[in-house]
């Protein structure tokens, strides 16, 4: 017991050794397979997927919040994006953009990345919309705004730190999920973790790793910030 | 000012139609409540005058035009809207929300302010709660927001939903008096919708008690609907007091006054105790030239020659022919003498109301 305990430590400080010796080595940060290049590589294909996912799925839950109608397609919506695994949508669309000569891993990737990035917008968004106080609505259209105005001057400024919350999570989620993008032979992150395999290279495995989630935790960090402020804003 | 034909409201789902062919006349200028028991339609009554309920048939005109054939946002524009719960903009401070009308309207930055200051005075309202969010004002200010919110635009019309039903009735009471005040020189047209018939008698120029369906069992200005009560429905809905009621809205000059038990200064003791025993009171108001000065019994005058060898004593309350007979009864049960006072200006002595004399108003 006390000897396997002993190795797996040593395991374990042989690897922390070694990923610092990987981030130290000048070799891993220049071109276009060293770190900023593949941060950027991984920054623009979540940024780009959230940005698809919040095209459709923010009217569509303004529309829905704001009318209260189909509003069962958010629940269904969400509980189907949560069902199906984001590898699953890579497997199926790696043929798809292959026949349609859209390349290998980048489309295959953004729309899986779109889909995962759906569910938390529109919940969220519809959500808020939906929760602000009726009473407040009535009093509004009673004075004579239009369904336009209720929603710009009044619903969505209720609802904007709970719609910046779901861009949060969708954006986390993305973050960490475009590691994928590897696996189909695309860049970002992920390259580091999937090469690493490859070649068993227990260092690059474990600093990819840490770049992604370092990544993660910085949006996280960057978005509660955002929301604070509109909360703030809002109940001073 | 405000005219309803035959206006009929189905919901979806619904059986019974919420309200079923009403027709109702609004004069200008007055304040018309509707009072009922939940269900009987009149909030739905209320939101279809500015179309936030759309009338399944009929007709309803409001300053002239018809407003089914007018766009209902400008419609909204032009006619205030107060609901009990305020709908104050939670994140909009409370100057943004007395502007919110002028702005959808266009009025430009001069006007606005000006528009604010004046409501400010109107309504009496602290300039430093201006920046301040609605959540840091205390339930009757939010309430006096929202009245002067809806006001904003000076619409001729007012839409007004149980606007005091979510205070305690302390602060209630106020804001009702504050608003009739207010009510008395702007002289807007008010629809007023409220379950407390209580407030509907305090507030009202005119009643209308609406049973279930929008069907009108009685509509008449407060004091008939308490005199004389059409049928048993507004009897039971009115309730007990109703005489009592009544006497609040009841004036001392409407129902005169008994010369009562007077003697002059000048009068002797002797003539004096013959005016007491007399009225039976035990007492007599000393009167000079028209002018009270207090009252003595027989004990007083018991070693005087002369009623001006005592000092009258005051009386400890009076009423004015202006009083409402509520508080001449209050003055008659609560004074020594069992009598009420009644003064005109400085002092000018009317004469007396009793309780047998008031009672007979409201056996009336």
């Amino acid at each position: 017991m006390g000897e396997t305990q002993v190795t797996w430590f040593g395991f374990l400080m042989e690897v922390l050794s070694a990923v610092f010796e990987w981030f130290r080595d000048p070799a891993n940060w220049s071109g276009s397979t060293g770190v900023p290049a593949r941060m950027f590589e991984h920054i623009y294909i979540s940024f780009l997927s959230v940005g698809i996912s919040a095209a459709v799925a923010l009217p569509a839950a303004l529309y829905i919040g704001h009318t209260k109608r189909a509003e069962f397609l958010v629940t269904s919506i969400a509980n189907l994006g949560r069902a199906i695994p984001s590898f699953a949508i890579l497997a199926i669309m790696l043929p798809i953009t292959i026949r349609m000569r859209l390349g290998l891993g980048f489309w295959p990737t953004v729309i899986a990345l779109f889909l995962l990035g759906i569910p938390p917008i529109l919940t969220n968004t519809y959500v808020g919309i939906q929760g602000v106080d009726a009473d407040t609505i009535e009093a509004a259209r009673g004075m004579g705004m239009t369904g336009g105005q209720v929603l710009r001057k009044l619903e969505i400024p209720l609802a904007a730190p709970l719609i910046v919350a779901g861009f949060r999570t969708a954006l986390v989620q993305v973050i960490a999920t475009a590691t994928l993008a590897a696996l189909v032979a695309w860049g970002g992150l992920g390259r580091f973790i999937i090469d690493g395999f490859a070649v068993r290279d227990e260092a690059r495995i474990a600093a990819g790793a840490i770049l992604v989630a370092a990544l993660a935790i910085a949006a996280e960090l960057s978005f509660g910030l955002v929301q604070r402020l509109f909360a703030v804003r809002l109940h001073r | 000012m405000i005219s309803l034909t035959d206006v009929t409201k189905r919901f979806p789902h619904s059986s019974q139609p919420a309200v079923d062919r009403l027709s109702l006349e609004i004069e200008a200028g007055k304040v018309v409540c509707l009072v009922g028991p939940s269900g009987c339609g009149k909030t739905t009554t209320l939101k279809m005058i500015n179309r936030l309920i759309e009338p399944t048939s009929g007709s309803i005109v409001v300053n002239g035009a018809e407003i089914l054939r007018q766009d209902p946002v400008k419609l909204r524009r032009d006619i205030g809207y107060v609901i009990q719960s305020v709908g104050l903009m939670p994140h909009r401070t409370i100057e943004q929300n007395i502007e919110t009308v002028p702005r959808l309207v266009g009025w430009d930055q001069a006007r606005i302010r000006k528009r604010v200051d004046e409501l400010v005075s109107i309504f009496d309202l602290d300039r430093d709660l201006l920046p301040r969010y609605p959540a840091e004002l205390s339930g009757g200010q939010r309430q006096r927001v929202g009245v002067a919110r809806a006001l904003a635009v000076d619409p001729p019309v007012m839409l007004m939903d149980e606007p005091f039903g979510a205070v305690d009735p302390i602060v209630r009471e106020r804001l009702q008096d504050e608003f009739l005040e207010i009510q008395s020189s702007l002289k807007k047209t008010i629809v007023f919708v409220t379950h407390d018939i209580d407030e509907a008698i305090k507030m009202s120029d005119r009643i209308v008690i609406l049973n279930q369906g929008g069907k009108i069992e009685q509509h008449a200005p407060p004091e008939e609907i308490l005199r004389s009560p059409a049928n048993e429905f507004v009897m039971q809905f009115v309730g007990a007091e109703r005489g009592l009621k009544r006497l609040s809205l009841v004036s001392v000059s409407d129902i005169g006054v008994e010369e009562g038990p007077v003697v002059s200064p000048s009068a002797s003791a002797d003539e004096a105790k013959r005016v007491i025993d007399e009225f039976g009171f035990g007492w007599t108001s000393v009167v000079d030239d028209g002018q009270l000065l207090g009252w003595v019994d027989e004990e007083m005058l018991h070693d005087a020659a002369g009623v001006d060898e005592v000092k009258a004593r005051k009386f400890a309350a009076f009423v004015t022919p202006d009083s409402s007979l509520r508080k001449a009864l209050d003055s008659v049960v609560s004074s020594r003498t069992q009598v009420a006072v009644v003064l005109g200006d400085g002092q000018n002595y009317l004469g007396i109301l009793t309780l047998e004399h008031i009672s007979k108003e409201i056996i009336h």
